[in-house]
């Protein structure tokens, strides 16, 4: 049951908080390399669909297929494995390790998949350099600016070159040059590298950096691609 | 906006006289610019000479003749297919979107649908600027960006509309 050529997909998702219906049949689907927009109204349950893609929040009901298998057939530590091997993560703030610099913040990923601290940091100071970042590199979170920060976090998103980059709200705190320059930022590395980005956003200048866009509605999202 | 399709949707819910058209479009659409005599007769007949519409009954109570129109089915479709095709995308397009809006409410159509469709191409449109202006010099960056936040105040009120259906229907359904 998922598009065919897709990378990961969801179908027919049902997740209630006690009595809150969060997502209520919601289905979507992302192909390699593909920037796909989120969007939909506060609370409509987007940041739901991207945890349960994710596999941060395991649904109540209804599949996610990432790869060919099935994300709740796996043990915990099968999707914290494949968290950190294959996926990529920018929230709106407060995503950063305050007490580690931000070459260091960066390098985190490929660290906890065993690469050795002078290699990571080498490659981490590429991706800055690439987000135009590198002269922040050894401060620490707490001393660089709103926008500064969100492209550090954009690189360590993509350090590990991840299959797909999930993204919520990633220029929500910024202001519209910055929100910019990061989206343009982060779509041209993602393509470059071959990265799936998966983008939510209220944002209509944000979401036109996307190839596609799905709306979200009352926790209900229709794929067009569903839809055939 | 389109007046001919207008006045054909206004027809969907019954037979009515010129004046009676007039009326409800000044009513429900024509609050800056009512409608003209001589531009209701004018359109009444192009929709008939089309076979949009058809004289449903003549009167003349004494006076001059009033032609009572009926919507065909042919006029039907070309009202279903005119709400169902998005607006190009243009700043000041309200006027349009609104009335639309209101017509599906009206003949009891998906207004949410047309939106959503209309949102599409917006964002459509939205993309093509991005990329160009991601190509662009200075200059084209400056003159898509002025077009990009255009569009995305239209999308802003396509998105506030959307959540405001059910109340728009309670104020324009009799
Ligand atoms: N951990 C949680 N506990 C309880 N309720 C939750 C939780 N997470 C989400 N919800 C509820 O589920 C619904 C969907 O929330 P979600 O965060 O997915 O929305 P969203 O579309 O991301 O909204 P926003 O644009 O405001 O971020 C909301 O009604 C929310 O209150
Ligand atoms: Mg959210």
């Amino acid at each position: 049951m998922t598009p065919a050529g897709s990378l990961l997909a969801a179908h027919d998702l049902h997740k209630t908080y006690g009595s809150t219906p969060a997502l209520d049949g919601a289905s979507f689907s992302v192909h390699p390399g593909e920037v796909v927009a989120v969007m939909g109204p506060s609370g409509s349950g987007k940041s739901t669909l991207l945890h349960c893609l994710a596999g941060i929040v395991t649904p109540d009901s209804g599949t996610v297929t990432y790869g060919g298998r099935e994300l709740s057939a796996m043990s915990d530590a099968g999707r914290s494995a494949l968290r950190r091997t294959d996926f990529g993560f920018v929230f709106q703030f407060g995503q950063l390790v305050p007490e580690l610099t931000c070459v260091e913040n960066v390098a985190l990923p490929l660290r906890l998949n065993g690469v050795k601290r002078k290699e990571a940091e080498g490659t981490a100071l590429e991706w800055m350099a690439r987000l135009e970042v590198d002269d922040v590199a050894a401060k620490r979170p707490g001393e660089v600016s709103g926008g500064q920060g969100q492209r550090v976090a954009v690189a360590r998103a993509l350090v590990a070159t991840p299959k797909v980059v999930f993204a919520d709200e990633p220029t929500g705190a910024l202001d519209s040059l910055n929100g910019e320059r990061v989206m343009e930022l982060l779509t041209e590395s993602a393509r470059t590298a071959g990265t799936a980005v998966v983008l939510v956003t209220h944002e209509a200048r944000v979401a036109a950096y996307s190839d596609r866009d799905v709306v979200v509605r009352d926790g209900r999202c229709r794929d067009l691609e569903y839809a055939v | 906006m389109s007046i001919g399709h207008t006045l054909l949707g206004l027809l969907e819910s019954g037979p009515r006289h010129g004046y009676d058209l007039k009326r409800t479009f000044d009513e429900k659409f024509g609050h800056d610019r009512p409608l003209h005599y001589g531009q209701v007769y004018a359109t009444m007949s192009r929709l008939l000479k089309n076979g949009l519409v058809e004289v449903d009954g003549v009167e003349s109570d004494g006076g001059p003749e009033r032609k009572r129109y009926a919507i065909t089915d042919a006029g039907i479709t070309d009202v279903a297919a005119w709400l169902a095709q998005p607006e190009k995308p243009e700043p000041y397009l309200q006027s349009t979107l609104y009335t639309k809006v209101v017509l599906a409410l009206l003949t009891g159509r998906d207004a949410a649908d047309l939106l959503d469709a209309q949102r599409s191409e917006h964002l459509r449109l939205m993309r093509i600027l991005t990329d160009r202006k991601r190509q662009g010099d200075l200059a084209d960056q400056l003159i898509c960006d002025h077009a990009l936040f255009h569009l995305e105040a239209d999308l802003r009120w396509l998105e506030l509309t959307a959540a405001r259906l059910g109340r728009l229907a309670e104020v324009v359904l009799p």
